[in-house]
């Protein structure tokens, strides 16, 4: 046993976050954006992503599954024999996902 | 336990071939819902870019929308859809294990619990498809 301090739990916590975001919420996006807007089965000129609190909740619904994205990608490509990289691929991974949170503030408040 | 650690060149660390995944179907299930949070981050980076669009005006915004009416980005779609299906099952199977729920002295069954999970799931996309269709420009 060993009682060192990781961030382990830091990143776990923002892991089960996302995916309880993803799997409540995602899949409707998907019908939404992927089918019925390009289908033309509902007709929208984007006026509702200018309302604050549909702001905060796309912040929510975008940023979090970077995570869970982050947390299990990390790990799966660690299981797939990157073991050896796996500072650099924690970099690239968590990395990604602090970046994308920034761009997704920044893409929420420019519209 | 004692608090010293085990020389790590003395401890036995078997040897796996990086396609272990591939060797059972369990193994490729695992693999495959690991995957799914890929195809979900992939869906949300193109729906930011879709809503970027939008600072470049309504017109822009509404002639991405038409860009992704084309083969490609449906068949992209109808996978990532496919993956978070995938994610939101698993995710709620998982949960009941994770999380078991007590009334009283007895256990509710996980089916039961994963039951109420896809309930609260389809009444949450409802929520989102009404306040969409409601608020859309």
């Amino acid at each position: 046993m060993t009682t060192e301090k990781t961030t382990e739990p830091f990143w776990w916590g923002l892991f089960s976050a996302g995916g309880v975001v993803a799997a409540f919420l995602v899949p409707v996006h998907i019908l939404l954006v992927g089918f019925a807007l390009p289908l033309g089965w509902v007709i929208d000129t984007g006026a509702l992503y200018r309302i604050w609190w549909v702001k905060i909740y796309l912040f929510v619904l975008i940023s979090l599954p970077l995570y869970h994205w982050a947390h299990r990608f990390y790990f799966a490509l660690n299981d797939m024999g990157l073991k050896p990289i796996n500072k650099a691929l924690a970099v690239l991974c968590y990395g990604g996902a602090i970046i994308g949170t920034a761009v997704t503030a920044w893409v929420l408040l420019k519209v | 336990m004692s608090g010293t650690r085990p020389d790590p060149s003395k401890l036995y660390r078997p040897k796996m071939p990086a396609t272990w995944w591939l060797t059972k179907k369990s193994y490729f299930l695992f693999m495959l819902r690991e995957l799914s949070s890929v195809f979900i981050a992939l869906f949300l980076l193109v729906y930011l870019y879709q809503i970027y669009q939008l600072s470049r005006g309504p017109e822009a915004y509404i002639s991405f929308t038409e860009k992704l009416n084309s083969p490609g980005w449906i068949l992209f779609h109808l996978i990532a859809l496919l993956f978070a299906v995938y994610h939101s099952v698993t995710w709620f199977q998982s949960s009941a294990v994770v999380l078991p729920v007590h009334l009283g002295e007895r256990l509710v069954p996980r089916q039961i619990v994963t039951a109420l999970h896809i309930g609260v799931w389809v009444v949450l996309s409802l929520g989102v498809l009404i306040l969409f269709l409601a608020l859309k420009g």
